[in-house]
Parts: structure tokens; C-alpha cells; sequence
């Protein structure tokens, strides 16, 4: 693992200070280990490579700082879509208002109940796919999290699960500062679809670890709560075997602070690595800073990946993106695609990307862009020669521009319900 | 009725004199055509009676049935019943044809006072008119001239043309990279709109999409003006003799 050294005293006093939860012994030892890479790594600051563009110290400090409720009459995402719904409150999971923890093909458990145990199948998934995605490029906040996590939910998919499973965030405080852990295990032929909505906490700090076995096959959707205030530190590590496949998408609409980092791990021929966001922001009236932070890792044959950022950026909001594709020696007929665009609204917001490729095998195809740019002044002048009035014609422009990304979400009901959420933004911060 | 007067226009950024004191005037019901060498100024008159940016008018007038076109936006001249064939349509990813097309004529409507269409009814008069013009169902639900043909483009401005009614229609070298069947198919498309009332102005490079679209009045333009007028055997003039002759006789 890799080590970076000479870290600054403040964060040093907050590792310190850490103290794992007792459980039972797979636990235990997950935690433990992952304390000791945590203070072998320390948390990150400003000087390290991946937090130039972001800066850690909300996210790294010892007491969130407090984040005001947002107060909506609009209906929850996904509330239209029948789901076996799982709710947690203020980062901590509550039974009694979620739905039974029953569907065929899939089981259902808290985290806190696995780590009690003394064996349990999670104990090769726990801190383990999280463990692997810290090299080449340590990832202490979720080091962090695997040590500290008590909440979460340990998910294990044997079949086709009849309806999507959601996680849904409610916010009640002030000040929680939450950390939430899940791990999925899709087995071989296994298919779940997993929904997260929901701001979470004044401060999230969230790991998902998704193991998918042969021909399994993990969609993903979540949305990141508009509370303006909230800030979120959320990792997925994923492990894909031989011909499976994992696709993920994420709405960001506001949030002082949102760090999306996504460690893809393709180990199988012939699999399939879709991640891909749209992210909205305004920051007239409070700050907004987002940042997808990807590693596609192939170690196989015949692979693809398809990495697809938008953000639509306006009055000093920030948009970060760094994205690398390594392919390792071997990895034949892999099939990279990365595209990341920020569309700005004003001159005074700004786009940030990074992308990467490493290539060690010589038969592949990686593909990489990354544009900024103002609403394209044709279109905009085409849509109002038909009519259609200025601000009116600018909206259906933003749409076209995160269109692309939306279409990387495989069902249309997911995808018209994200669709309707980019709308309202829209029709709340139009000039 | 369409008057242009003494139209003087710059670029906006260099100081380059594009239309130098052009004059025409298109009455109801009548095509007038408008043929010249290239960079006479003829793409650029429609951008400036349409309201594109980067142009600057210095001098002159332009009205359509007496209201100004030229203090306008874009979207209010398009309500006064101004409408431009694109020679080039734009491609707008993400946004369905129908969607768009639905959000145009609706946002005109609202501009003038009118009820808006609803869905349905929408529906009923789009796909009667698509028919017309060969456009399929597939073809109205992809995004805005995404992955269209020359032709599906051309043809998807008639449509655009057809849902929107207006009163003045300025066709920018509609023939160009048509075949000749798609030719004829948008020459309908066109002759199908003629009432006795609503006007064209057909600005092309050949007399062949005349022979479709019969005009009124051909009009040569050249270096920003209108050098000759005459009947339709002026673009068969044109098409034998070229331009040099038309310009000597200015000269």
C-alpha cells in the first residue's frame, strides 16, 4: 500500500481520538485492521494528488459542521416505484417505518446484526473490497469508515430480485454525523437493482461494496439529497467477475459538499462497468462543490467501461471530475470510454477535470473527452426562432446537455423519475 | 406582407458591411425567390430578419404586415408569424422532436393570447401533417435532427413549418443536399402551405427547386442588394448564363 507521509497535526489529534465499535470477531478484525491502515495512511489533506481540487477538512474534521433542514413539499424520488423500501434515520437504520426485510432471491440484514456474529459471509466482502481499492491511491475516508461503522445494510442477491431495493435517507438533525456502511454480494446469475435517495445526515460518510459474481449483474441509482448544507463523503468499491455486470448512477442536486469516489475492479472477461452522474448547481445561495472521483481498474479480457459526467454549473459552483482507466498487462480487447462535461450558465462557476488513462496491453480501445463549455448559442437561437422564449429554450438546452448521462439509466421509470427531479431544479433556480 | 427597407447590416464583430442598402418587399400570398453569387448577403438577411446574434443593423427597416421586425427577440418575431427554414437545422441531443415541436407551437400560442394545444389534439395534427411529409412516428420521437439524413432534416424544418402556420416563411437554400426525390417531397411540403395568403421567400442556388416551388418574383442579390427583379424566366436566365452578365449590366 501506498503511504504518504509528513501529514499536518490536526487530523493526526482527530486519529487519535478514534475508537473502533466492539462486535463480533469477523468484525472486530475488519475494523481493527482497517484503524491500523488508517493511521499508517492518515486523513487526507489539501497536498495530497486526489484532494487538490476538493478540499477534506469538512470531511476530515472531528464534529460535522451542523447543516439547517431543508424544508419541501416535493414527494420523495423513486416514492412511485414499487420497492422494498429500508429507512434510516439521521444515518441510523429504523425497522419500524421500513418495510420487512423479505424478497425472494434476497437476503435482508442490518449490519449491526452480521457484526455481531462470530462467522458471517460479509466477513470477505467487509473492509475487504474497500482494503484492495486503497492502492495505488489511498482512500482514508472509507479506511475510516469500515473502522467506525455500525450502521448499514449487508445485502446477498442468489436470483432476480422481483423489485428494487431503496435506501431511504431521512434528515432530522441539525448535526448528525453519519456513517453508513453496505456491503451487496450478488452471486452468480444474481440481479438486484439497489436505490439510495435521501440527504442522510448534516455529514455522511458512506462506503458501499458490491461484490458481483460470475453473470451477476448490480444496477444502481441514487440521489444525493438537495438539503444545501449537507456534505458527503460516499465511496463504492466494486468487484466484477466473468461476464457480469455493474452499472451506477448518481444525482447531485446542491450540497455544500459532495465527494463521490468509485474504485471498479474488473477481474472477469467479459464483463460490463457502467458510472456515470449528473450533478446540478447553483451557488447563489449557498455553496455547492461536487466531485466524482473514479478508478476503473481492468485485470481481464473483452471488458467494458463507460464513465458519463455532466454538471451543470452556475454562480460559483464547482464541478470536480478526475477519472482514470488503468489497464493492466493482459487485459485484451478492453473497451474504455470516458466522457466528463461541465456546461456553464454564468462565468463565474468552474469545471475541474482530470482524466487518465494508464495502458499496458497493447489490442484495446480507451477513449477519453472532457469539455466545458456555454450553452451553445445555434441551438439556443434555433429553439427561439421557433417560438420558444429565452429562458424556456436555455432549460430544454440544460436537459439535452445531461441527457446523455440520464440514458446510461437502464429503466425508464428510474430514468423519467431522475429526469422529472433535474426539472424542478431547474424550474427553481431559472435567472 | 414583408417590406424591406434600405437594409443596412454589419458584423458585429469586424467592421465588414454585409447588406448594403437592400430593398424587397413580399406581399400576401405571393413566393418570391432570391437567387445570387455566393456572399451576396443572402443567408445573412434571413439570420437578420430572424433575430440572430452577431450582426448589426446600421441602417434601414424591416416589417412584416407593419409591426417592426427588427426591434424584436427571436421568439416574438417567430409569434408575429416569422419563420426560417434553416439551411443547416441544429442537431439537439435529449430533446425529442415532438417535445420540442409541442413546446414551440404551444409557447407561440401563449404569446399570443391563444388557448394552448393540448396533448391529444397535438397528437391528431402532427402525425396527419408528418404523413404528408413521409416523416414516421420513429422519426418524431427522436431527439431534434439527431441522426437525421440531409433529406430528414430538410424535411423535419417543413414540418416545424407546417405545425407553426406562420405568416411569412424564409426558406435558406431548403434544395441544398436534397436528392431529387426529397426535392420534390419538400417542394409539396411547401406548396401544400399555399393559401392565397401566407408568403415565401425562397433564397436557392438553382432554378430546379423552381420548377417545384413556383414563384412569383426572382430576385438577383449581389454584394448586399437587390441588383434585378423580374419574373421566373430571370432564374432560367440565371441558370443558363451564370451571374457575369447580370453583374456586367450593374456594373
Amino acid at each position: 500500500m501506498a503511504v504518504s507521509k509528513a501529514k499536518s497535526a490536526a487530523p493526526d489529534a482527530r486519529l487519535a481520538a478514534i475508537i473502533s465499535p466492539v462486535g463480533g470477531k469477523w468484525a472486530s478484525e475488519a475494523r481493527k485492521s482497517a484503524l491500523t491502515r488508517l493511521h499508517d495512511m492518515g486523513l487526507p489533506t489539501r497536498r495530497d494528488e486526489y484532494w487538490k481540487f476538493t478540499r477534506p477538512d469538512e470531511l476530515t474534521k472531528a464534529d460535522a459542521t451542523p447543516a439547517t433542514l431543508l424544508e419541501t413539499d416535493e414527494k420523495p424520488v423513486f416514492c412511485d416505484i414499487d420497492r422494498l423500501r429500508l429507512v434510516f434515520v439521521d444515518g441510523v437504520f429504523d425497522p419500524d417505518i421500513s418495510d420487512q426485510m423479505a424478497m425472494e432471491h434476497v437476503e435482508i440484514e442490518p449490519l449491526a446484526n452480521a457484526a455481531e456474529k462470530d462467522i458471517h459471509w460479509a466477513r470477505d466482502i467487509y473492509g475487504v473490497l474497500e482494503n484492495g481499492g486503497q492502492s495505488p491511491v489511498n482512500r482514508p475516508l472509507a479506511a475510516l469508515n469500515t473502522a467506525t461503522a455500525t450502521q448499514g445494510m449487508v445485502i446477498r442477491v442468489t436470483g432476480k430480485a422481483p423489485r428494487p431495493i431503496c435506501l431511504h435517507y431521512v434528515r432530522t438533525s441539525e448535526t448528525a454525523d453519519a456513517v453508513v456502511h453496505h456491503i451487496v454480494k450478488v452471486e452468480a446469475g444474481g440481479d438486484v437493482t439497489l436505490l439510495e435517495n435521501g440527504p442522510a445526515a448534516a455529514r455522511i460518510n458512506k462506503v458501499l461494496e458490491v461484490d458481483i459474481a460470475d453473470g451477476g449483474a448490480f444496477h444502481h441509482v441514487r440521489t444525493q439529497g438537495r438539503d444545501h448544507e449537507r456534505r458527503a463523503a460516499a465511496h463504492i468499491f466494486a468487484r466484477l467477475g466473468t461476464e457480469s455486470s455493474f452499472k451506477s448512477f448518481s444525482l447531485t442536486v446542491n450540497g455544500a459538499l459532495t465527494r463521490n469516489e468509485c474504485v471498479i475492479e474488473i477481474l472477469g472477461d467479459n464483463a460490463h462497468a457502467t458510472i456515470a452522474g449528473a450533478a446540478v448547481g447553483d451557488g447563489k445561495t449557498h455553496p455547492f462543490h461536487q466531485d466524482d472521483t473514479v478508478f476503473i481498474t481492468h485485470d481481464a479480457v473483452n471488458c467494458e467501461s463507460r464513465q458519463v459526467f455532466k454538471k451543470v454549473l452556475r454562480n460559483g459552483a464547482t464541478g470536480v471530475f478526475q477519472g482514470k482507466i488503468l489497464v493492466k498487462p493482459g487485459a485484451q480487447k478492453t473497451d474504455g470510454y470516458q466522457i466528463s462535461q461541465g456546461l456553464m450558465l454564468d462565468d463565474d462557476s468552474q469545471f475541474l477535470a482530470k482524466p487518465e488513462l494508464e495502458i499496458y496491453a497493447d489490442d484495446v480501445a480507451c477513449s477519453h473527452g472532457s469539455t466545458v463549455g456555454a450553452i451553445d448559442a445555434d441551438a439556443l437561437f434555433y429553439l427561439m426562432s421557433r417560438g420558444i422564449p429565452r429562458a424556456q429554450a436555455t432549460d430544454l438546452l440544460v436537459l439535452s446537455f445531461l441527457a446523455a448521462a440520464l440514458e446510461e439509466i437502464e429503466n425508464e421509470e428510474i430514468r423519467k423519475d431522475i429526469f422529472g427531479r433535474l426539472e424542478a431544479w431547474i424550474e427553481r433556480h431559472r435567472n | 406582407m414583408l417590406k424591406i427597407e434600405n437594409l443596412q447590416v454589419k458584423l458585429e464583430e469586424e467592421d465588414k458591411q454585409i447588406l448594403k442598402g437592400l430593398s424587397l418587399t413580399v406581399p400576401s400570398g405571393e413566393v418570391h425567390a432570391i437567387m445570387g453569387p455566393n456572399g451576396s448577403g443572402k443567408s445573412t438577411m434571413s439570420y437578420v430578419l430572424s433575430g440572430k446574434g452577431g450582426y448589426e443593423v446600421t441602417g434601414g427597416s424591416a416589417t412584416l404586415d407593419g409591426v417592426d421586425l427588427l426591434a424584436m427577440e427571436p421568439e416574438e418575431r417567430a409569434a408575429a408569424g416569422l419563420f426560417l427554414a434553416f439551411q443547416y437545422p441544429v442537431e439537439i441531443p435529449g430533446v425529442g422532436n415532438m417535445t420540442f415541436l409541442r413546446t414551440a407551437v404551444n409557447s407561440q400560442r401563449k404569446s399570443r393570447g391563444e388557448d394552448e394545444m393540448s396533448a391529444a389534439e397535438f397528437l391528431k395534427v402532427i402525425r396527419a401533417k408528418a404523413k404528408s411529409l413521409k416523416i414516421d412516428a420513429e422519426m418524431l420521437k427522436r431527439p431534434v435532427n439527431v441522426g437525421f439524413s440531409g433529406g430528414e432534416k430538410k424535411r423535419n424544418e417543413i414540418l416545424q413549418m407546417a405545425m407553426l402556420e406562420p405568416k411569412m416563411c424564409v426558406l435558406d437554400e431548403t434544395d441544398s443536399g436534397l436528392d431529387v426525390d426529397a426535392m420534390k417531397l419538400v417542394a409539396e411540403g411547401v406548396n401544400a402551405l399555399r393559401d392565397g395568403k401566407r408568403s415565401f421567400l425562397v433564397i436557392t442556388h438553382y432554378q430546379r427547386l423552381l420548377d417545384h416551388i413556383k414563384p412569383d418574383v426572382v430576385h438577383i442579390m449581389a454584394d448586399g442588394r437587390i441588383i434585378k427583379s423580374g419574373g421566373p424566366e430571370l432564374a432560367l436566365e440565371v441558370e443558363n448564363n451564370g451571374y457575369a452578365d447580370l453583374l456586367a449590366e450593374v456594373a
